[in-house]
């Protein structure tokens, strides 16, 4: 395998509904804001692409992938979707990074989308449920929101998590999108303000659940040589890994943790894992990524986190997944102010996808696209002159994409390479 | 197209007006509404005797025989050792693992709200059996509460043909 570099990416401000831009001008957005990045960068210099997009039932139109590639004006060179739920972006960056890696490519695009302005809340609702087993899981209740409720009534029970730590997440990322151009749903909030927001699975409310969006994002990735001649700012993905579980949450088993190289099996001597408080598939990715970036302790050598916050609730059983803090621990993790912006190890500085939205194919290539800009240092050049949200030095990020209850999982590592 | 068409003087040949319209939201962008819904043959399969014990007021799960794996959602192959499972039944009476009240839901299910889901354990079991949970106050449902299943006595061959009451009702 050869090294791979992210050279440039782009986004499209998240919106609840993009009615005057359909998935492929979205995309050309998103893709055009990455090429004018690097300006020695031309079409015939790509030789291929990558597309993500989680439900064709949003799009209403099978074969979606093409039509972007198509439209961006990349035909006849090679191209493929990715699906696999709500984890499909940060799976198409991995595929992108595998046609570089192998030398099969030395540039590839990689773009995602998704349009879930196109049917009610409810309706969207369904169509994610639909991504859990349709024999025995949909038809009892076919519900995301309820499905994660019970899982972290088990952290709950389990490790004594509560919901003002719930709250303190939801607080954190919507107040980091305040300085993010591109959020769909920036807010300075308070614990109250969260807690009294509405029940909608207990105990999740309307503020620990990200919103639907319309949006779109785009990065480019390429071989060392050509990363080197196209910009001075080149970002090496050191580190891929991928783990999965189980469709139905029911199935999961009481086995022991997977332990990180910093962790003792004494740690957790009582604890059956994963149950349905953590996530398998996410100490797995981890583990893996961080053993291709030579990795042993994640809190000490990782500058900041862009992790999948579909809930509140996902983003403090993540921390441990990836052995930030121990398994139990996660909710004093986010009390203690160490994923906050000027913490130990900031953990969605641009908000995540509670406060800036999740069009679901679009989403882990949004964390592409701001985990770039963070090891470029180019934050304010992209948001508007503010750089509130720079981290100051930050070398070396992480970045984690999540599908449905844990079902697949990726974390890639990303690292200054200039 | 028929002799007379294509006789025809072109001035005549016209496509049929429809009467239906378009629902329209808005012009610019133009942007309309219309329905789709479909009929769809959905078989069980392997799982198809779960349902089937469903109808008989039984709960029945899987067991595999190579390497003694109990699965309390049933499945035909072992998710441990790959080999085929056995059919097992299952005690009418367990535990709640972990619980939810919806609120909302999916628009299927928004009509039901609220409603209550647990996963149920079994201490003989390696894993749960999603239900709905009836007959008990949101704030009163407990991990660890014994719960028995009941069934519907119009079997419809879904999953909720079952589901659990708390124990002492
Ligand atoms: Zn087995």
């Amino acid at each position: 395998m050869r090294p791979v570099y992210m050279i440039a990416g782009g986004i499209t401000k998240f919106a609840k509904a993009s009615p005057r831009k359909d998935f492929r001008y979205m995309v050309k957005e998103a893709f055009d804001q990455a090429m004018a990045d690097v300006p020695g960068l031309t079409l015939d210099l790509i030789d291929g692409s990558v597309a993500s997009y989680f439900s064709d039932h949003f799009t209403r139109q099978l074969m979606a992938g093409i039509m972007v590639h198509d439209y961006l004006g990349l035909t006849p060179k090679p191209s493929k979707r990715i699906e696999s739920g709500g984890a499909t972006g940060g799976m198409c960056i991995q595929s992108a990074w595998e046609a570089v890696a192998s030398g099969r490519m030395d540039v590839c695009a990689a773009f995602g989308f998704e349009t879930m302005s196109h049917v009610n809340t409810w309706k969207g609702n369904e169509f994610i449920a639909l991504a859990s087993d349709t024999n025995f899981d949909y038809p009892v209740g076919g519900f995301y929101t309820g499905y994660y409720a019970m899982m972290v009534k088990r952290h709950m029970y389990e490790f004594g998590t509560t919901e003002e730590q719930l709250a303190a997440v939801s607080v954190k990322n919507h107040g980091n999108a305040l300085h993010n151009p591109y959020a769909q749903f920036p807010a300075e909030l308070t614990i109250e303000d969260v807690m009294k927001s509405e029940m909608i699975a207990d105990p999740l409310k309307r503020l620990d659940i990200c919103v639907m969006s319309d949006g779109a994002a785009a990065v480019i990735l390429a071989s060392e040589e050509m990363a080197h001649k196209l910009t001075d700012k080149p970002v090496r993905i050191s580190g891929v890994g991928t783990g999965t579980d189980a469709m139905r949450m029911a199935d999961r088993p009481s086995r022991e943790v997977i332990l990180l190289p910093h962790e003792n099996a004494a740690d957790y001597k009582d604890l059956k894992y994963p149950g349905v408080h953590s996530f398998r598939g996410g100490r797995t990715a981890a583990k893996e990524a961080y053993e291709m970036a030579g990795i042993t302790n994640p809190l000490e050598e990782i500058d900041f986190v862009e992790l999948h916050d579909a809930f509140t609730s996902s983003e403090i059983q993540t921390y441990e997944d990836l052995g930030l803090c121990k398994y139990g621990e996660g909710g004093k993790f986010v009390e203690s102010g160490a994923a906050s912006l000027g913490g130990k190890v900031p953990v969605n500085p641009s908000g995540g996808l509670l406060a800036c939205g999740h069009p679901v194919g679009a989403t882990g290539l949004m964390q592409g696209v701001f985990a770039l800009w963070q090891l470029q240092g180019t934050i304010g050049q992209h948001f508007n002159g503010d750089d509130t949200l720079q981290i100051k030095n930050a070398k070396r990020g992480l970045i984690h994409s999540h599908a449905g209850t844990g079902t697949y999982i990726t974390v890639s590592v990303m690292e200054r390479g200039f | 197209m028929s002799a007379e068409q294509r006789t025809n003087p072109v001035g005549k040949v016209k496509l049929e007006e429809e009467e239906k319209g378009a629902v329209l939201y808005n012009v610019d962008p133009i942007i309309m509404k219309y329905h789709y819904e479909i009929d769809y043959m959905h078989s069980y399969a392997q799982d198809s005797p779960f349902f089937e014990g469903l109808s008989k007021g039984e709960l029945w799960g899987s067991k595999c025989p190579v390497c003694g794996s109990t699965f309390a959602t049933p499945r035909g192959h072992c998710m441990n050792c790959g080999a085929k499972t056995e059919w097992m039944k299952l005690p009418l009476e367990g535990k709640v693992h972990t619980y939810t009240t919806c609120y909302f839901g999916s628009q299927e299910f928004l009509a039901e709200t609220p409603f209550t889901l647990i996963l149920v354990e079994w201490p003989d079991v390696d894993t749960f059996f999603l239900s709905r949970l009836l007959g008990v106050a949101p704030n009163e449902v407990k991990i660890g509460m014994p719960v028995k299943a009941k069934f519907r006595r119009l079997s419809q061959f879904k999953p909720t043909d079952v589901y659990f009451v708390p124990s002492d009702i």
